[in-house]
């Protein structure tokens, strides 16, 4: 995948870009995302694949005017549009698939083919998902992965944890990202979705790890129950991370759009 | 020097493995370690050595405001403030202070602070915390990322509210309001004085210069720690180019003092450790919410005083916390050499005691008190003898203040009342 860079209304926009087929959007999760991601190669497969990052993710450039669920929504409808598409095959993982269900509810329209990951954006009080912003960094794999071992090496890939100046630069890079990602996670992942999800027109595909103990399967009823057209595929042996651990299986399933 | 006698209210029944069995003494602690019959007593009590300190000559007394802490038992530390203003004489009510992102509309802390300014007769120090993640992002649900934004707006819609004598709209971010006009409004003019605890960030330091606010460090790790976040203030207030007054700034610093150095540890070493090995006892994960801390103030290193030691916990001594500077603590002597150091040091005018530590009891802290009141502060009361003049930053009483509790016992008969009132022919 290739780093590459729109201008916007508000911000440029740092996006990977790869692949050949029909267009599809890729929206990432509260941890962002690399240009190696293994989702990202299988999609690239079949589609030209474009995976913007929200401001202040990566080297990307933040963006203080972006605060709330509906400046979310409408600048990502910015960025597709900034990047000349039109009613692409829109994909979301994680707060990423909160985003997507949003501008599919928001200009149904507009959105056609819709693959939900993992998506936040529903709160059920008997199954509260997990704190993330009071989650410490060894904390995660267990809670993101179904397997925590392997989870946790795929975490810290990359990354000299012996560096001194280590702490420094995973703290900026927490803030910037995790700080952005709060304005619609936190406290409570939750922004009135559920009222606005019968909007949403498009064929819809609703895909999830057994074991995401984020945010727990149930929530995938949730999800099936508030749009018409909607699917569910459940992978086994799968977390939240199920876009890491189990790529091949997300990809077949988003396939299911056409 | 303006010395304020405050007290963070510590809950003084954590047990003795709080630490091994508790995750945290913040956000999620324990319900069942609080005790609300127990509570009466405690609260009294707190009041009480708060009032103390008035009559032996504090500058100021104060409280703060802390959520779900088992070291702050003051959600609210205007009713605690509204108390001492009846009852004490001629400190300054030091509130240190509202975390006016959380007040919903922050209109509602210009409105209770002017009251306490009005029933102390003007004797009210406002402080403005963007308060700690703890508080404001774990336990009251701000956007940590957008905390700082609804923090400044609060302060603007405060101060213009102190500050305008006709009814105006606001048209804030977070605050939509067509008629702002607070009744009543502060004795002090233009304002009260406003201090500004601060952890560091470098933001808070010029919003202090721009405002002519007061700069807090509130620090429980004592001065010798203290050092390089206050080098760093003065150096922008050199750069700034404004006056170097040593009342631009306020650090908070335990002071315990007895008739000799063996003395105090002998009186007060299992009330520090339990202050600094149970009441301190945070889970880290609520240290610092992402976002609530600015880059630029990431980047200075500047990081959580919640945020565990590098290394990790360990238990710490007496000897550890008063030769780090942790604990002033010692015979007058002692104490005065190491104040007098700190207040060099930092070039520190205003000085928040912490003269009541973890679950020290009411006795030993009297005792400490006011052997500090008679034997230290008299010796450290001219430390600054340029800037004695320096009123920007402290109270300015009304002259001729009421005594609370004036009524007579007995209410006048109809007689009284006839000649009180008589109607000249």
């Amino acid at each position: 995948m290739e780093l590459k860079t729109v201008e916007t209304p508000h911000v440029a926009v740092r996006y990977l870009l790869g692949g050949q087929g029909p267009a599809l959007v890729y929206l990432h999760g509260a941890g962002g995302i690399a240009a190696d991601d293994p989702l990202l190669a299988e999609l690239a497969k079949a589609h030209t694949v474009y995976a913007p990052l929200i401001p202040g993710y990566g080297d990307s450039e933040e963006c203080p005017e972006i605060r709330d669920m509906l400046d979310f929504t409408l600048h990502t409808a910015d960025v597709v549009a900034a990047l000349g598409l039109k009613d692409p095959i829109l994909v979301g993982h994680s707060m990423g698939g909160m985003i997507a269900a949003e501008m599919a509810a928001l200009a149904p329209n507009d959105v056609s083919r819709l693959a939900l990951i993992a998506p936040a954006g529903l709160w059920d009080d008997e199954h509260p998902i997990a704190d993330l912003f009071a989650t410490l960094p060894f904390e995660m794999p267990a809670l993101l992965f179904h397997d925590a071992v392997a989870g946790a090496a795929m975490l810290t890939a990359g990354r000299n944890v012996t560096d001194p100046n280590f702490l420094q630069t995973y703290l900026v890079t927490n803030a910037r990202q995790l700080g952005m990602a709060g304005r619609i996670l936190f406290p409570i992942p939750e922004r009135g979705l559920s009222q606005r999800m019968y909007r949403i027109k498009a064929r819809t595909v609703i895909v999830w790890g057994d074991s995401d103990r984020l945010i727990p399967p149930v929530y995938a009823h949730g999800f099936k129950k508030g749009i018409a057209r909607a699917e569910l595929v459940s992978i086994p042996e799968a977390g939240h991370m199920v876009t890491l651990e189990k790529p091949g299986l997300v990809a077949e399933a988003i396939a299911r759009l056409g | 020097m303006k010395f304020t006698w405050f007290n963070l209210m510590p809950w003084p029944y954590l047990p003795d493995d709080f630490r091994e069995k508790n995750r945290s003494v913040w956000v999620d602690i324990d319900q069942k370690l609080f005790d609300p019959a127990k509570s009466h007593e405690v609260y009294n009590t707190y009041m009480d050595l708060l009032e103390y300190a008035d009559t032996l000559g504090f500058d100021g007394v104060g409280v703060n405001e802390h959520h779900q802490n088992g070291y702050g038992i003051m959600p609210s530390p205007n009713i605690i403030a509204a108390g001492l203003a009846r009852r004490t004489k001629d400190a300054a009510i030091v509130v240190l202070g509202n975390s006016i992102a959380l007040y919903n509309p922050p209109v509602r802390v210009a409105e209770e602070f002017a009251m306490l300014d009005c029933i102390s007769g003007g004797r009210l120090v406002a402080g403005f915390p963007v308060g700690t993640s703890m508080d404001t992002n774990y336990c009251y649900g701000q956007i940590p990322s957008l905390t700082r934004e609804k923090y400044q707006e609060a302060h603007d819609l405060i101060v213009k509210a102190w500050t305008t004598r006709e009814p105006f709209a606001f048209n804030g971010r977070y605050n939509k309001l067509r008629h702002v006009n607070i009744w009543p409004r502060p004795i002090q003019q233009p304002r009260p004085p406003v201090h500004i605890p601060g952890g560091g960030s470098v933001e808070t330091y010029d919003f202090c210069i721009d405002n002519t606010y007061s700069y807090s460090y509130l620090s429980f790790s004592g001065y010798l720690r203290a050092q390089a976040l206050m080098n760093g203030y003065w150096k922008r207030v050199e750069e700034r180019g404004v006056d170097k007054s040593p009342y631009r700034a306020g650090f908070a610093q335990t002071i315990l003092v007895a008739d000799t150095d063996e003395e105090a540890e002998r009186l007060y070493s299992e009330h520090v450790s339990y202050f600094y090995n149970r009441c301190l006892h945070v889970y880290p994960g609520f240290a610092d919410a992402p976002g609530y801390r600015t880059i630029k103030t990431i980047q200075t290193g500047a990081l959580s005083q919640y945020a565990p030691p590098v290394g990790g916990y360990t238990q710490l001594t007496w000897k550890d916390l008063t030769e780090g500077g942790h604990v002033i603590a010692g015979s007058p002597e002692t104490v005065r050499q190491r104040m007098e150091e700190l207040i060099k040091g930092l070039n520190v005018g205003n000085i928040f005691c912490l003269m009541h530590v973890g679950n020290m009891p009411a006795d030993k802290c009297m005792y400490s008190t006011k052997l500090f009141a008679e034997k230290v502060m008299p010796k450290l009361r001219n430390m600054f003898p340029d800037w004695d003049d320096d009123n920007r930053f402290w109270t300015t009483p009304l002259d001729k203040r009421v005594t609370a509790g004036r009524l007579p016992k007995d209410a006048p008969t109809g007689a009284d009342l006839a000649k009180t009132y008589a109607v000249e022919a």
